[in-house]
């Protein structure tokens, strides 16, 4: 039955057919690509539209007015309002290029942060953020005199919010948390931590590295100042990712870095800042990523984020009842699949995740095994890594049964009986 | 033919350390002792020795992690025991060029004794450093004897 709603949804064997890597053989078994959380597959159009920029129209942005710089510039810009459209903003001017959810986050601490935060100030995350999101308000609450404050992760796999109101309290500045956490799949709550952020003044940044790519994801919706996310985990190349910042916020930042290009005139007195965005863009920017990104999301666009994201619920689901079949396996984050992004993670005492890990790849089954650079929620589940499956759009039932074989032939292999 | 890929990797002798690691008591009273960590994946190696007059006399060694970790470490621990501290400097480094891939003699394969097994890790090169952990322990503790 649940196979049923699925082909009503997105069609996988034809979504298939569009990825060359999934038809490959790994360790001389068809792949079996389940590590969609750390980076996903890239479709043919993808890929065809990095080469089409480099074997067509190569050529630097915003300078020369010769045609190949004016098409190259109309393509990037053109790709800027996609991505702009993707997630709501009200202008492409709006979205920020930069490496990946990890300099975006920086570009946030590194700029906005040293502006706005005073000794005495706070700023909450939660206990489940990436390092990405963790590391960079260490840095700068530390060096500016402020104090970071945490969310607690609950038994229940998900956000306690029993103290929310004391922890984001009067003298919060910002509030940043992970939309869809990468090791155990829980979906915040982040409508509500950010109406308790409103309340108290205090600016928004949402990590959706793990949500942009795997269901619909509005700024006005969540009614944030901030949202960062990475292209290569959304069918797109490496190298790109984005920063939503809400203009009036955008306006107010000063330059992270500087140089080339974020400048509009300089003497050897000092510079001009140059408009938004390009402000914070200094330097050549990644422009055949930025495309090939844009492309991305044309097939995102195509396929439905609403199609995607209930594909996910449907093999999460389906992949937990499968999983909860293995007496062995101890499986972390929220029970229901409706609370989850496509995200699995488990545990067994009887194998180390690393020879599990060896041993699926064995199988061709790629999984992630470490502690998904989360190492406070690895200390809190008192593991030292987990087993994780992550899916997306091109991944099947099919696939999850052989992932539940391949775990359950594990398991007698490395029994201690 | 996967099937004998992982054979190959966890052989008896792997999973039989694993399963009753070898010296996995700690050494109380030890006169030296380290603790490594692998940061990429988590994995710990503890070891702790006792020397006396120029030759390990006591050895302790505990690991927390996957299982080429921790027969690595069982079977470093029993190299390790009674041996001349001399002999084992030429011993951990016979055992780092194994992990290199260099071909070894039958006489040195004998030297390494059960380590020699874990060559078969050699074709899952992500999984070397796991070998390498009770090493680098051993190794500190052996610079705090005095002897590295």
């Amino acid at each position: 039955m649940a196979e049923a709603t699925q082909q009503a949804s997105l069609d996988v064997t034809k979504i298939r057919d569009d990825f060359p890597i999934l038809s490959r053989k790994v360790n001389g078994k068809p792949l079996v690509y389940l590590d969609n959380a750390a980076t996903s597959q890239k479709p043919r159009q993808v890929i065809s539209a990095l080469t089409e920029y480099y074997e067509g129209y190569n050529a630097n942005v915003h300078r020369g007015v010769h045609s190949l710089s004016m098409e190259a510039t109309d393509r990037y810009e053109e790709a800027r309002e996609k991505v702009a459209r993707f997630i709501g903003a009200r202008q492409s001017e709006e979205v920020i290029w930069t490496r990946n959810t990890t300099e975006a986050i920086n570009l946030v601490t590194g700029s906005w942060a040293r502006s706005n935060l005073q000794p005495g100030d706070e700023v909450v995350v939660t206990e489940i953020e990436h390092h990405s999101n963790m590391v960079p308000w260490q840095m700068v609450t530390q060096e500016r005199g402020a104090t970071l404050r945490y969310l607690r992760l609950g038994d229940d796999g998900k956000l306690d919010l029993d103290d929310i109101d004391t922890i984001i309290n009067d003298r919060t500045k910002m509030v940043s948390i992970v939309h869809a956490s990468n090791s155990l799949g829980t979906i915040n709550p982040v409508k509500k931590i950010t109406a308790r952020a409103r309340a108290v003044g205090a600016a928004v940044m949402i990590d959706g590295a793990q949500s942009v790519p795997h269901m619909p994801v509005d700024v006005q919706d969540l009614d944030c100042d901030f949202l960062a996310f990475s292209g290569h985990k959304m069918l797109g190349p490496t190298g790109i990712g984005v920063l939503y910042v809400k203009r009036e916020i955008l306006e107010t930042m000063d330059p992270f870095l500087t140089g080339g290009e974020m400048v509009l005139s300089v003497t050897l007195d000092g510079a001009d800042w140059n408009d938004l965005p390009m402000r914070f863009e200094a330097g050549t920017p990644n422009i055949a990523d930025a495309i090939a990104l844009g492309a991305a999301v044309d097939y995102l666009d195509n396929t439905g984020m609403d199609n995607i994201r209930r594909h996910e619920v449907l093999l999460t689901g389906y992949a937990l009842s499968r999983l909860r079949e293995i007496e062995e396996l101890v499986i972390f984050g929220a029970e229901a699949a409706e609370d989850r992004g496509g995200v699995v993670s488990f545990h067994t005492s009887d194998v180390h995740p690393h020879d599990l890990g060896t041993y699926l790849d064995q199988q061709g089954i790629a999984v992630r095994t470490g502690h998904h650079c989360t190492m406070p929620v690895m200390r809190k589940l008192g593991v030292p890594a987990t087993t994780r499956a992550s899916f997306y759009l091109y991944n099947s039932e099919e696939e999850v049964d052989h992932l539940v074989d391949s775990l359950k032939s594990a398991l007698r292999y490395f029994g201690h009986g | 033919m996967a099937k004998s890929d992982l054979d190959d990797l966890y052989g008896d002798k792997i999973l039989e350390h694993c399963r009753s690691p070898r010296n996995h008591d700690r050494l109380v009273d030890a006169d030296a002792a380290a603790h490594t960590v692998n940061a990429f994946c988590g994995d710990e190696s503890d070891v702790q020795i006792s020397v006396d007059g120029g030759r390990v006399v006591g050895v302790g060694a505990q690991a927390v992690g996957c299982s080429i970790n921790q027969a690595a470490t069982s079977m470093l621990a029993q190299a390790t025991e009674w041996v001349l501290l001399d002999d084992l400097a030429s011993l951990i480094d016979l055992f780092r060029r194994q992990m290199k891939g260099e071909d070894l003699s039958e006489w040195d394969l004998a030297r390494l004794g059960d380590l020699a097994m874990l060559s078969s890790v050699l074709n899952f090169p992500v999984r070397i450093k796991c070998t390498l952990l009770p090493v680098s322990a051993l190794e500190e503790a052996l610079e705090s004897v005095g002897t590295g």
